[in-house]
């Protein structure tokens, strides 16, 4: 499946309501959580199990959502309780159990979980070969995070909305949703290697949608914010000059100044609706990080996950052209010289950043295509093997402790170019084409072939220069053909994140949430379409 | 356990209720127990089941409200869920478009519940996963499927004296076949009340079918095509059409039924004729809960009629603003059709393309309804009546609303997503590039 920026209704709530000053209390000590761990760690073994992990989670999440003067709702919600995954007679099995504060409750899952194993081994074709991994004892990590967005009173979040709302609609909007979603995983893993792993993640998204209206023409128009979903705590709403990048509109790197990007987007809105209509064609594209994201994410992340490759994924998100033959040759062509994309599940501030994954592999950083060819992709303990390594990439998660963990998509990015390169630079050197900022519209097949996308803010650029604003824009290329058209990227300076709250995939579907970094690049002669209708 | 019988959730209900000191307050119990198979590669990969029992108390002091939930039923547990959603709610910052909650209503009589799923066990659901997979096994073929059962009963009541019950049971089925050289796929999907009804073997065999067939696809131009639309490439276009008839969005502005100057575009004609469009949860072939979330009754609505619009849905908040009824939004839509069968309206078509599926659907343009998206799993030029060759897959920009002013015939309606759809004939639908994926 795919990941966009979903505004309100369609957000997934997990866990129960529970009142804000819930989502501040400890929750099961790790001294207690080691004891419950321990006890389904030997009711798995003495069943038979071969192996065996158990994830003790508790969830917490606390949405607050206002449009122009009302607050519409405010989710807090927490759940807890624990996951044992073992391997017995060569197969998987999974149990779960809510609510788990008894030694008695989790050693029960692991023995549920050993007898579905042990009954689904029957329909396995071969046992499952899991790659070796050491032991790490009693470790911990915290997302590094200046300020808990818990411990922020839900006031000062309302009044923050409420402001942003209210500046909106002084500068022209007719309407104005706004939200903030904020979400801590308390993760224990421990397994029959030896790890016990208690982790602390933050992330936090603001995000709002301003639309403006022209009664006499029936038309409307819409701008959504160019925050980016962060690892971070609330510090990430704290404006700093430093995290602003100055142009034909602002953009934010870790620190955003959401009262400022509203009123750019009223403003922006009404500009919209008296755009140029674009004339389809050939243009030559510069994307922001802040679009950029999101064609990474479906034309790179999705199509090198191995389990897609391999077909596990068939009857729901797809396979993918990036089959194993083309990587075996060593030589297939993905994208031009200048790109290089990595998979990166440490980089601070990104959604994705964890000290070990959802089966207790240290997490790191590999290269996926190095210099335009493709080298790697994201695997896990149970299938790294295929791919000739004797080590998981560290890529494994579930988004619940009742949901199974399996292969997600790691922070997949666009490494910066090595030459200094500023974007006015950039601009200045087309003739014709098209600057295009913020995540619109997405879609793309199902082995990641032939995309389409759209985004927030379209600017014509005619001989180097930026002739104004345009509408109605989307572009569809090939993801080999589009990789192979990139021309230039930014220096690091640029390099921005942006990301998804809610990709999805699985059957029963997982959310996961992943950033993808990149700097404003270019690619020279892509297809442009007019989405211009009449009904 | 999970699913209480009407006696006993009214108990625990009125329990709860007894509690309250809040001027309102509402309780919803839900049950479920879900099971699901999943396999891959002709192999399973996983499979479980989840029992699920939660009540949820929501206390209201004038326009502010709060909401706690339990899954622990002793009477100490329930008084102190009480207690808790009330102190939220003194917390909370007034709602301005809180509408008191309704009294006691009259709720029809639904078939939704089938003893046939509720006994569903994993032995059911592995010899379903075996129907599927033997026959592509034996053909050598590459079968990926997914099979979701459920059984779970809800029940709302409040302090004003409103009580609802309802039981319904669910199985959902995909298959996706592909042959061995990824060069064909076919895809089939079933939901039925009625596990009695469900044949993963058969349905199975139309994506085997689908799947060979599919595999020396030949490029065709994109362009303006007439299409024959399976009800599973149709459903989601439809139900994106119907999520977006919200009147609130619509006397906004926001909506492809705001009116240029203001105001809406109910009783308008903006479809074919033929295009009759309404929800009916006593339907036998598609039925649905008897009441929404927040205890509305869900009736028969007529949304389209004889290609004009005939209802929007409301809000309770928005229906009194505007001083209508405050019709509730369906769960699904029957879409009215012809008798003929598929096999038949391809028989009565000159020129034209068949689609299996559409996929990766999203919205272009919310002010048109356009959306983009690819066919997948099975897709075949038609000419002089036969299926003549497949083709490589489309890229398609289209809006169901021009679709349905492009309507040439429709077929006999099937189920698909909980809903009834038939197969639609459209003219000029606009693909708009080429897909190498199959």
């Amino acid at each position: 499946m795919g990941a966009g920026a979903f505004m309100l209704p369609n957000i997934p709530v997990s866990g129960r309501p529970v009142a804000p000053e819930e989502l501040l209390t400890s929750g099961v000590d790790v001294a207690m959580k080691k004891r419950l761990a321990d006890a389904a760690l030997n009711a798995a073994k003495a069943k038979g199990a071969s192996y065996t992990d158990v994830r003790i989670g508790r969830y917490l999440n606390q949405y607050v959502m206002t449009r122009e003067d009302k607050v519409q709702n405010i989710v807090n919600t927490e759940s807890y309780g624990v996951g044992v995954r073992v391997i017995a007679d060569g197969c998987w099995g999974f149990a779960a159990v809510v609510d788990a504060k008894s030694e008695a409750q989790t050693a029960r899952a692991a023995e549920e979980a050993v007898a579905i194993a042990k009954a689904n081994a029957k329909l396995m074709k071969e046992p499952v070969q899991l790659a070796p991994q050491k032991g790490y004892g009693e470790v911990s990590w915290k997302a590094p995070i200046q300020r808990n967005a818990f411990e922020v009173p839900i006031q000062e979040k309302v009044d923050l909305l409420l402001g942003v709302n209210a500046a909106a609609m002084k500068n022209g909007a007719n309407f104005v949703n706004s939200v903030l979603f904020m979400v801590n995983e308390q993760k224990y893993f421990a397994s029959s290697d030896g790890s016990y792993i208690d982790q602390d993640v933050h992330r936090i998204w603001p995000v709002f949608n301003v639309t403006s209206i022209d009664q006499k023409s029936g038309k409307f128009e819409t701008r959504q914010s160019l925050s980016a979903p962060m690892g971070m705590g609330y510090e990430y709403l704290q404006s700093n000059p430093k995290d602003k990048v100055t142009g034909i509109t602002t953009r934010y790197n870790k620190g955003y100044d959401m009262l400022e990007d509203v009123i750019a987007a009223a403003q922006q809105t009404k500009q919209k609706l008296t755009a140029k209509s674009v004339e389809a064609g050939k243009y030559d594209l510069i994307l922001d990080p802040s679009h950029l994201w999101l064609t990474i994410h479906e034309s790179v992340g999705h199509p090198l996950e191995l389990d897609r490759v391999l077909g596990y994924e068939a009857n729901f998100a797809g396979t993918s052209f990036a089959t194993l033959d083309k990587w075996k040759t060593k030589d297939f062509n993905y994208g031009s010289k200048q790109v290089n994309l990595f998979a990166d599940k440490t980089q601070e501030g990104s959604l994705g950043a964890v000290g070990w994954d959802d089966e207790g592999v240290k997490t790191k950083r590999w290269d996926l295509v190095k210099d335009g060819t493709l080298v790697n992709y994201q695997a896990i303990r149970d299938q790294v093997h295929i791919i000739g390594e004797n080590e998981s990439q560290g890529c494994c998660y579930a988004d619940s402790w009742g949901s199974v963990q399996f292969q997600r998509m790691a922070n997949v990015s666009l490494a910066p170019g090595k030459d200094q390169l500023s974007v006015e630079e950039m601009i200045k050197g087309v003739e014709k084409g098209i600057y295009i900022i913020g995540d619109g519209s997405f879609s793309i097949d199902q082995q990641r072939y032939n995309f389409q996308f759209g985004g927030q803010l379209y600017y014509e650029i005619k001989e180097g220069k930026i002739a104004g604003m345009l509408k109605d824009v989307s572009y569809q290329s090939n993801t080999q053909e589009f990789w192979n058209s990139c021309v230039q990227v930014c220096d690091e300076r640029d390099y921005r994140l942006g990301g998804s709250f809610f990709d999805g995939k699985g059957q029963p579907m997982q959310v996961s949430a992943v950033s993808h970094g990149s700097s404003t690049a270019r690619f020279n002669g892509v297809n442009v379409i007019n989405t211009a209708r009449k009904i | 356990m999970a699913t209480l019988s009407k006696e006993e959730a009214k108990k625990i209900i009125d329990k709860v209720l007894a509690f309250s000191k809040a001027d309102e307050m509402s309780v919803n119990l839900n049950g479920s127990r879900t099971g699901n198979i999943r396999y891959a590669r002709n192999s399973v990969s996983t499979s479980g089941e989840t029992n699920n029992l939660s009540l949820s108390v929501t206390a209201v002091y004038g326009k502010r409200s709060g909401t706690a939930t339990i899954n622990e039923f002793d009477d100490a547990s329930l008084e102190k869920t009480v207690r808790r959603a009330e102190e939220i709610a003194r917390l909370a910052p007034e709602n301005p478009e809180y509408i008191p909650m309704l009294g006691p209503q009259k709720y029809i009589d639904t078939p939704t519940y089938f003893e046939s799923t509720a006994k569903i066990d994993p032995a059911f659901r592995a010899q379903a996963a075996f129907d599927s997979i033997d026959p592509c096994s034996k053909k050598n073929l590459t079968a990926a499927g997914y099979m979701e059962d459920t059984t779970g009963f809800s029940a709302i009541g409040n302090s004003k004296g409103l009580f609802g019950y309802n039981k319904a049971t669910s199985v959902d089925f995909s298959i996706t076949v592909r042959t061995n050289d990824g060069l064909g796929s076919g895809y089939a999907k079933r939901d039925v009340n009625d596990a009695a009804q469900l044949n993963t073997r058969s349905a199975t065999e139309v994506a085997m079918q689908k799947a060979l067939a599919s595999s020396t696809a030949r490029a065709l131009e994109p362009g303006k095509y007439t299409v024959i639309l399976e009800p599973a490439a149709s459903i989601d276009l439809l139900q994106n059409m119907m999520r977006s008839m919200d009147a609130r969005n619509a006397d906004e502005g926001r909506s492809f039924l705001s009116k240029r100057g203001g105001g809406t575009r109910l009783g308008e004609k903006l479809f074919d004729e033929r295009v009759n469009i309404y929800s009916d949860p006593t339907s036998v072939d598609n039925p649905d809960a008897p009441f929404a979330g927040d205890g509305r009754p869900q009736e028969k609505v007529m949304w389209v009629e004889n290609g004009v619009v005939k209802n929007m849905f409301y809000s309770r908040f928005w229906a009194q603003e505007k001083d209508v009824k405050a019709v509730p939004s369906p769960s699904g839509i029957i879409m009215a059709g012809g008798t003929e069968s598929l096999a038949d309206m391809i028989r009565n078509t000159e020129k034209g393309i068949l689609v299996t599926r559409l996929w990766y659907i999203r919205a272009v343009d919310p002010q048109t309804l356009l959306y983009t998206g690819l066919t997948r799993d099975g897709t075949f030029y038609i000419e002089n009546g036969k299926i003549k060759y497949p083709v490589k897959n489309f890229r398609f920009n289209e809006s169901p609303v021009i679709m349905l002013n492009n309507l040439e015939a429709m077929g006999k309606p099937i189920r698909v997503n909980g809903s009834m759809v038939p197969p639609l004939k459209i003219r000029d639908f606009t693909f708009t590039s080429l897909s190498d994926a199959v």
